[in-house]
């Protein structure tokens, strides 16, 4: 049977495509502000502590997704925090709250009384395993990121690329950056039941650097990276369904050999129009 | 030596563009700058030189409300910046800023026009477009507007950087080494503008460049930790080498010779 046909039979299929399409919204749009603010790493950081939220959801018994967001959310604050009231070295802070999320984590999941939780879906994803909740949840998150996204987008374009400028234009930029912190955090909570925390950079950075090979204009760019996330999440799901492979796995290693095969194509049409 | 001296050529104000009171700035020990004393007059136009990590940059910031002094008070416009710096067009180093970022240059100079209240869904208004087309062919980037930012030349990037600062209709220019990665064509056509554009703002900027200060600025000021020098534009090898800790030659092909008036200096 193809996955086509599959889709329309199976309620669970059709949850994995939408939970694709969501994810392919927020990793479109806020993979271009992270690369474009040379944030991955951040990002990163913030993805890991996810871990710790996971736990301790499993610890205290209430859902994990949900734990997941509001230790990311508060990461994502107490690392801008510290970065802006410290000065610290960003790649400290990050390698920091990197490890100690994921650290929190395991204390936790091993305190959970009875069996050890399957946390394997949390850390590497599970498209297949995307259930109704989940969906309301990344649609309710990914709706919260794209209309930020669009009703600030002006601001964000003037804040991306030069923040002093924008705050003497009378802009608040500490706050557009503690948004863009709790932004992150929200799109990796969205992005934790397709690719998993582990996965999760992929998905930010393989969308718009490809998009970058094809324009240069930061609406046109969100756009094409939403188009090739979308395109990763699918045709990475149909692999995994097809060759019975772990769906995220498959999706992030489809985006990085489209990564790889779209720089060799650009290398050698440039090459091509310079001689 | 004419340490603080007024500025004569201004119109004295009673809100000057900015006035410096004993502005001191430190970074965590290190003194940046120490009891600054500066008033700017309106129609100024005031280069200021000094060594690297003389706290040239430190100023401009401390001015703009980019940084909180450790002492003293700065007043733009007699008020503390942050609630009048919406009237300064602000022109930073090209170095500091990501070349690579997908921006074109109308829509880099339209930044500008962003309102500084919270304007979600904010669309730039018909009159705001046709502004910005204007100051474009003022600053000779109108055959230009569609290119990418990172396929400008150094002096083209530093004149649409000019012309984003210009959009924000301001009373007080502020640059920050304008000419630091500029072939010596644009060097002219920027500082033809800055002279034009100075009939009606006040302009400051920060230069190592010292042959600019000879012909274009009507006022310098010489900074190394503190000011050593505020006056006029004339430089003596006393000054200089107070500033830079040893004497440096002061080369001046085809600048006016009122940069070099020796044994002047007291």
């Amino acid at each position: 049977m193809t996955l086509l046909s599959s889709i329309l039979q199976y309620q669970f299929l059709q949850n994995a495509v939408l939970a694709g399409l969501l994810a392919s919204m927020v990793c479109g749009l806020m993979g271009v502000i992270i690369t474009e603010k040379k944030m991955v790493m951040m990002s990163g950081g913030i993805a890991h502590t996810a871990y710790g939220g996971i736990g301790l959801g499993y610890f205290l018994g209430f859902e994990p997704i949900l734990g997941a967001f509001f230790v990311c959310a508060l990461a994502a604050l107490g690392m801008g925090f510290m970065h802006r009231k410290t000065q610290s070295n960003p790649d400290v802070l990050i390698g920091l709250f990197w490890s100690v999320g994921m650290a929190l984590g395991i204390l936790f999941i091993a305190f959970t009384p009875g069996y050890p939780p399957d946390i394997t879906s949390y850390l590497f994803g599970n498209i297949l395993a995307v259930g109704q909740s989940d969906i309301l949840l990344m649609g309710t998150l990914t709706a919260i990121v794209t209309l930020t996204v669009a009703a600030l987008f002006n601001q964000w374009k003037s804040y991306l690329f030069d923040e002093e400028f924008t705050s003497i234009r009378g802009i608040n930029v500490v706050f557009l950056e503690y948004l863009l912190m709790v932004l992150i955090a929200m799109s990796v909570v969205s992005l934790i039941r397709v690719v998993g925390i582990i996965l999760v950079l992929a998905l930010f950075t393989a969308p718009p650097v490809i998009a970058r090979m094809f324009t240069a204009d930061l609406k046109k760019l969100m756009q094409v990276a939403v188009l090739l996330g979308a395109g990763f999440c699918f045709f990475g799901l149909w692999i995994s369904y097809e060759l019975n492979l772990a769906s995220g796995a498959s999706i992030v290693l489809l985006a990085g050999i489209s990564y790889l095969l779209a720089s060799a194509v650009c290398a050698l049409f440039r090459k091509k129009t310079a001689s | 030596m004419a340490k603080h001296a007024e500025t004569y050529h201004n119109t004295i104000t009673e809100n000057p563009p900015v006035q410096l009171q004993n502005l001191s700035v430190q970074y965590g020990d290190t003194h940046a700058l120490s009891r600054v004393n500066l008033t700017v007059q309106e129609g100024d136009f005031l280069g200021i030189i000094g060594p690297n990590g003389g706290g040239k940059t430190t100023l401009l910031k401390a001015i703009l409300g980019l940084l909180t002094p450790s002492a003293g008070t700065v007043l733009l416009f007699g008020s503390p910046p942050r609630q009048t710096r919406t009237r300064v067009g602000y022109v930073p180093q090209v170095n500091h800023l990501n070349r690579n970022f997908p921006i074109n240059v109308q829509d880099l100079v339209l930044m500008g026009k962003l309102p500084g209240r919270p304007a979600p869904f904010y669309r730039f208004s018909r009159q705001d477009r046709q502004e910005v087309l204007d100051i474009l062919e003022k600053t000779g980037l109108d055959g230009l507007k569609k290119r990418q930012v990172a396929q400008l030349s150094g002096g083209e990037f530093q004149k649409a950087l000019i012309a984003r600062a210009l959009a924000v209709n301001p009373q007080l220019l502020v640059l920050d080494e304008p000419t630091a990665s500029v072939d010596t064509r644009s060097h002219e056509q920027i500082f033809n503008l800055l002279r034009e554009l100075n009939r009606e703002i006040t302009i400051i900027l920060v230069t190592h460049d010292l042959s600019v200060i000879s012909s274009h600025v009507l006022s310098l000021a010489c900074l190394n930790g503190t000011l050593f020098y505020h006056g006029e534009p004339i430089l003596n090898q006393k000054i200089i080498g107070e500033l830079y800790g040893c004497p440096v030659e002061l080369i001046a092909h085809g600048v006016p010779h009122r940069v070099l008036r020796s044994h002047e200096g007291e």
